[in-house]
């Protein structure tokens, strides 16, 4: 039997009851809406991104514990971070999600992150998971693509 | 005289249904999942087969199969004989007044599709209106909106109440001088509201409408009488009633089967076919283009016959009790809001606890292995008009038992210990 307690681990459904930066941002010049038409879970993601950096990020949204912490725990991650570093993050967040148990020194990147490890154990809920890092990498290309146009 | 499914919503009666010998015929119910029993309460979504399907299928291919309405050699017969048979069954179980009025498709979303797209583009115009209700799955919605969108008409919705009954005395009103068709579902899928099916119908052929049924939710729990409800077309999924996926019927009076076009062109729905013009095949053949799932219409023969040989006073009975027994034991969950509380409802109970999402409910229960539907069930109109994103839905079979209930409250506790 797969670990429910690995799962939702405190820190997962404390996020879930207070998720941290819950707010629309005024200022963003970036935002993207995913969803998870399987689930219903659905997220708003507003970005401040002041050159290469995320300087503020704020979200709203609904769903499962799992969406919601994750989106929450996401956005305390990769405040102040570059875009580069985010998409690092994402990248050994999934692979932690879908693949393997991270190692010694990943598990150190993830930090709080790492709480998510139980979800590789429910594959049904890997998708709620990485909602919210989809719809931050959608909110970041967006930003690239306009710049391009300009 | 009712129909066996209207009779499942009755008042509690004694079971006599002898649910363990029944659980005996369904191989897959004796499976363990992550290490415990497996208890199986997503019968809406899609029932597990008795052996009975399970070998005729397997008959079917080991001994049978060949391609039907074609081959002069006797297996080709044989199994024309069979695909045949098993529509002469289905006829027989849905009241039909004979077999040509059964067009076998992939499932109920088939049925409705072809409906549309044949009888629906032959009867709506700009301007007209398809009335649907609005506890309809997307299956009885999205095919109305394609069809009005291509034809310039308008999709209305008979609205329901908040216990998610229709609320008949809007019917009237709405059965307009420019309303085509009535489509509208036999029993709720998410919320398990038992329609009051031919008194809709009736009020409908009043005004000259023609009614479509969705019946996938209807025929699990009671055999019905299309002749009795006398509505114009009936659709059922084979999966939800026992038998094999890819397979469903479409009742259609002949009347219109004849009347209307083909749906989808190609071998087998032809009598002669030469470039400048082909002349179609009768009914039903018409409307199956193509080589069918013949061993999947042989399986739900299978089904059907197999459903037969219950005692459907006993049956309704038994899904009647296990319907009280297990909303009054929801009832005593704290947190828990059941969805759907119509006065004819048959074993399906949606509902909701506190603030913690229905997925996160499902994956815990999941745990003690007990299967539920978490979701907006394909019905998102209904999630939108109840104002929740989402339901837990445990839908019995007759196979299920007190047990059943009683592990799913058991597992309830332990998403409240999670969430505490």
């Amino acid at each position: 039997m797969a670990d429910l307690g690995e799962l939702y681990q405190q820190i997962i459904l404390d996020h879930n009851r207070s998720p941290r930066n819950f707010r629309e941002l005024p200022d963003a010049n970036r935002t993207a809406e995913g969803h998870n038409p399987l689930c219903g879970d659905e997220i708003r993601l507003w970005v401040k991104l002041d050159g290469d950096v995320i300087e503020d990020i704020g979200f709203r949204g609904n769903g499962c514990a799992i969406s919601q912490a994750a989106a929450s725990l996401m956005t305390s991650a990769v405040k102040g971070k570059t875009v580069a570093e985010a998409e690092a993050l994402f990248s050994a967040f999934h692979a932690m999600v879908t693949d393997a148990e991270p190692t010694a020194e990943q598990k150190e990147a993830l930090g709080k992150l790492a709480a998510f490890g139980g979800v590789r154990e429910f594959p049904a809920r890997v998708k709620c998971a990485n909602l919210s890092w989809h719809t931050l990498r959608a909110a970041l290309e967006d930003a690239q693509r306009s710049v391009s146009t300009e | 005289m009712t129909t066996s499914i209207e009779r499942v919503a009755g008042p509690r009666a004694s079971s006599t249904f002898d649910a363990a010998r029944v659980r005996a015929d369904f191989p897959l119910l004796a499976r363990t999942t992550r290490g415990v029993p497996l208890v199986y309460l997503d019968n809406a979504a899609t029932s597990q087969k008795p052996r009975a399907v399970i070998d005729a299928v397997r008959r079917y291919y080991e001994h049978d199969n060949a391609n039907i309405h074609r081959g002069v050699y006797a297996l080709s017969a044989a199994a024309t004989e069979a695909y045949e048979e098993a529509r002469s069954t289905v006829a027989r179980y849905l009241g039909a007044g004979s077999p040509r009025e059964v067009v076998f498709v992939r499932g109920a979303t088939e049925a409705i599709n072809l409906v549309a797209a044949t009888f629906g583009r032959m009867r709506v115009g700009r301007g007209d209106e398809v009335l649907v209700s609005a506890m309809e799955h997307h299956s009885n919605i999205v095919p109305w909106q394609l069809l009005c969108e291509e034809k310039g008409a308008r999709l209305t919705v008979l609205p329901m109440n908040r216990s998610g009954e229709i609320e008949l005395d809007r019917l009237e009103e709405l059965l307009t001088p420019r309303t085509r068709i009535l489509a509208i579902t036999h029993v709720s899928n998410s919320l398990g509201t038992v329609n009051p099916i031919r008194e809709i119908v009736a009020r409908a052929h009043a005004r000259g409408v023609p009614v479509v049924v969705d019946g996938a939710q209807a025929v699990p729990h009671g055999p019905v009488d299309v002749t009795e409800i006398d509505c114009d077309f009936y659709a059922v999924s084979g999966h939800k009633m026992f038998g094999p996926t890819g397979i469903g019927a479409l009742y259609g009076k002949a009347e219109h089967l004849d009347a209307m076009p083909p749906y989808q062109g190609g071998g087998d729905m032809i009598r002669s076919v030469r470039f400048e013009k082909t002349t179609f095949a009768d009914i039903p053949s018409k409307f199956e283009a193509g080589t069918p799932h013949i061993a999947g219409a042989v399986g739900l023969g299978a089904a059907v016959a197999y459903l037969d040989g219950l005692d459907w006073t006993a049956v309704a009975a038994h899904e009647a009790d296990l319907l009280t027994y297990a909303t009054e034991r929801l009832a005593t969950v704290p947190g828990l809001t059941v969805v759907g509380t119509a006065r004819q409802k048959a074993s399906v109970i949606s509902f909701t606890l506190d603030d913690v999402h229905a997925h996160d409910i499902g994956s815990i229960v999941d745990q003690y292995g007990v299967a539920i539907r978490t979701g907006h069930h394909c019905t998102q109109p209904v999630m939108e008009f109840f104002g929740i994103p989402a339901t837990a839905r445990a839908s019995f079979a007759f196979y299920n038992t007190r047990a059943d209930a009683d592990a799913l409250i058991d597992a309830l506790g332990h998403v409240r210990k999670v969430f505490a």
